[in-house]
């Protein structure tokens, strides 16, 4: 038989290794990037139906979380306050403003204002606010900065990996129980943190549950 | 003396002499013509009636698989307490059937068993098949067949890290190994084959598609020299397969806490059942293959006379292991593996037939009266298993290609229904009878299993069909003409005892 292939195909297996090398390569390192909460998630800030800022309240105004939030203390859910709560003030202050048309259609209507969801763990997750508010995780750990947001965004990735890195070595997180709302709290040193961390850790008995039915109930 | 020692050798080799491996003086030529031709003429009216059926019931397969995936595994009929049924048991039921394309093309070339030639090749393709079959169900019955990359070691944003202690994981390494290294076993096998195919070509395309496949083999010293090594590293390879895969199989059983499962017995008890199963397969296929093809001087009566002695073997294997199962519950004294054994498998209706026995009588009416819900399918096990193959101790039927199919048949359902006692009675009956429960499948379990037996069937065809479903070459190497010393007798003075007997 005569010679089918030409001489340069020789190359052509040769190539094709290359190719598919380089190929997996970028596929793998684009996944490991982009496919991960860190980068899907972080960052995520919706529109809202009325422009609450946590900067003016929480921050300017120094309003306690917990004024809103009333149930995080002893609720596995952490409530977004109803219209009620909003209007003990704002039927006095700034009652005409147009960006609290929302608030008080819902006002008048009996509908709750629309919030858009930011923060999701997935249906399959038991999360307590309660249990970790409780025992020395700031609401800072979890929503990041959010007394200087003017509108709330996703500050942190919510993956299992990032669960873990705090169920694992809480010590490095474990914060006064004073503190746990002050999101401007921080420790003196690292050092500090690990030290005061581990006595927390000890003093409660703070086991964090690192097998699959801690969370996956 | 030297006369005496002489004739002694004589008569040894006399007694030695074995039948040819491929009869009635073929050519080396007819042989290629032979296994070639059949990719090369047009596909024959039964080649498109039963590649039609086939692929129906390999739709049916996959339409029920995607019914399944889109659904949720709740449309089978598995319920708590029986949480695997017809799916693993299908599972095992496939990847064993793979073991005997391993044994015959690792273990018999290792053994330098000639007579393994002319049925390697499809065997192996056989166990390809059979592993994609088996592959199928573990995929498909963890639910979301999309978070089955969990089951990699890959770091993830989960944090998820695979449980190396379980051996459901090893599992998914011992299946997924078995089927690389078979497939790159069975394609360096083929290389000289493709060259033959492709030289032979006589249209472009084919002559493209073969030129491709046939990694630019010229059947060259150098090739031959490293095509050898290859196969004899990957033979070395393959061989431990041959008994590793179906014993972390057997792990998923065994490891566990469930009576019934909860034996040391399992791996050997599971390699010579797969074994066993895989050589029926074997010759469940190759028998109306051969009969087709014409192919009596390739595979021949001998070739199937000493597979059936295997079955036999292997089958008398499965049964002692059968048997001393019972011994064990009786000896471990646990009272639980003892029920299993004897009130969710052993006792039948027919039972009470023998309630006229002194001494035992009453515990056999009571037995007979109160049967294991799946005797039926114990019983049949043991009929399909143990009892249908003794009957290959009988020349007769080991020469009768129709007796060898039926029987073969037989221990093919045995063998499924072998791993649906172990799986399905085991767990009927849990610990706690409030959660006692029977299984029933639903259309869907039925559709699913059967379909599978259309994607084996469809991808053996089409392997028969595009490939050469016998080693051209090897076979080439057993004949008379491929020894060296052929046609050179007149040189020698051989004694008219060796004149005429195969080398």
């Amino acid at each position: 038989m005569a010679n089918f292939f030409p001489r340069w195909a020789n190359w052509i297996p040769l190539k094709l290794l290359l190719i598919v090398m380089v190929l997996g390569a970028v596929v793998t390192g684009g996944i490991w990037y982009y496919f991960t909460p860190k980068y899907t998630n972080v960052g995520y800030m919706p529109a809202q139906p009325a422009p609450f800022s946590h900067a003016i309240h929480a921050e300017q105004l120094g309003m306690d979380c917990r004024y809103c939030h009333s149930h995080v203390e002893v609720a596995g859910h952490s409530n977004v306050p109803s219209t009620q709560t909003c209007m003990s003030c704002h039927s006095q202050i700034k009652a005409q403003s147009p960006k609290l048309a929302a608030v008080r259609a819902s006002w008048e209507t009996g509908t709750p204002v629309q919030w858009v969801r930011i923060h999701k763990a997935p249906d399959y997750v038991y999360f307590n606010h309660a249990v970790h508010v409780n025992r020395g995780i700031s609401c800072h750990s979890c929503h990041g900065q959010i007394n200087e947001m003017p509108v709330v965004y996703q500050a942190q990735p919510l993956s299992m990996a990032w669960c873990l890195e705090c169920h694992r070595e809480p010590e490095k997180f474990l914060r006064p129980p004073s503190e746990i709302y002050n999101l401007n709290w921080r420790p003196a040193s690292a050092q500090e943190q690990l030290a005061m961390g581990a006595q927390y850790k000890k003093e409660w008995n703070v086991n964090p549950p690192v097998t699959c039915g801690g969370c996956h109930r | 003396m030297a006369d005496a020692i002489m004739q002694s050798r004589e008569a040894a080799e006399q007694r030695i002499t074995r039948a040819p491996l491929v009869t009635n003086n073929r050519s080396m030529a007819w042989i290629t013509d032979h296994v070639a031709s059949v990719t090369e003429k047009k596909a024959p009216a039964w080649w498109w009636v039963l590649f039609t059926i086939s692929s129906a019931l390999a739709v049916c397969s996959v339409l029920c698989i995607g019914y399944l995936i889109s659904t949720g595994v709740g449309v089978w009929g598995l319920n708590h307490p029986v949480g695997w049924a017809w799916d693993i048991t299908n599972f095992v039921f496939w990847i064993g059937i793979g073991h005997a394309g391993t044994l015959i093309s690792a273990i018999l070339f290792l053994t330098r068993q000639k007579w393994r030639t002319s049925i390697n090749r499809a065997a192996e393709a056989m166990t390809l098949f059979a592993v994609v079959c088996a592959g199928i169900f573990p995929l498909i019955h963890v639910g979301r067949i999309w978070m089955v990359w969990f089951l990699a070691p890959v770091p993830n944003s989960n944090a998820i890290w695979q449980n190396f202690r379980s051996p459901l994981l090893w599992d998914v390494f011992a299946v997924s190994t078995y089927f690389t290294v078979s497939i790159l076993f069975w394609y360096t096998g083929l290389v000289p084959d493709l060259a033959t195919l492709r030289d032979r070509a006589k249209t472009k395309l084919r002559k493209f598609i073969y030129g491709i496949a046939a990694l630019g083999w010229r059947g060259g010293n150098r090739q031959w020299k490293h095509y050898e090594m290859a196969y004899l590293i990957l033979a070395g390879l393959s061989t431990p397969l041959v008994l590793s895969v179906h014993s972390v199989v057997s792990f998923d059983f065994a490891t566990s806490v469930i009576p019934g499962w909860h034996t040391t017995i399992f791996p050997p008890y599971f390699v010579a059942g797969a074994i066993f199963g895989g050589f029926a397969m074997v010759l469940t296929i190759m028998l109306p293959a051969r009969a087709i093809f014409g192919l009596h001087d390739l595979i021949t009566d001998d070739h199937v006379d000493k597979m059936c002695k295997i079955i036999v073997l292997t089958g008398s294997i499965v049964g002692y292991a059968y048997a001393m199962e019972f011994f064990i519950a009786w000896y471990s004294g646990n009272p639980y593996e003892r029920y299993v054994f004897v009130h969710n498998r052993l006792a039948a209706p027919f039972f009470s037939w023998f309630s006229w026995v002194p001494g035992i009588g009453p515990q056999m009416a009571e037995l007979g009266a109160n049967p294991a819900p799946y005797w039926w399918a114990y019983w049949s096990m043991i009929f399909c298993n143990v009892v249908a193959p003794q009957l290959f101790w009988s020349r007769y039927f080991r020469r009768h290609a129709i007796w060898v199919f039926i029987i073969c048949n037989f221990v093919n359902a045995g063998m499924w229904f072998e791993r649906f006692v172990i799986i399905v009675t085991s767990l009927h009956r849990d610990f706690l009878p409030s959660s006692w429960n029977m299984f029933h499948p639903t259309w869907v379990d039925i559709w699913t299993f059967t379909g599978t037996f259309g994607i084996f069937l469809a991808l053996f065809l089409l392997f028969i069909r595009w490939l050469p479903m016998i080693c051209i070459f090897e076979v080439k190497a057993v004949l008379p003409e491929a020894d060296p010393h052929h046609g050179h007798d007149d040189h020698h003075e051989e004694p008219a005892a060796l004149k005429g007997a195969a080398h």
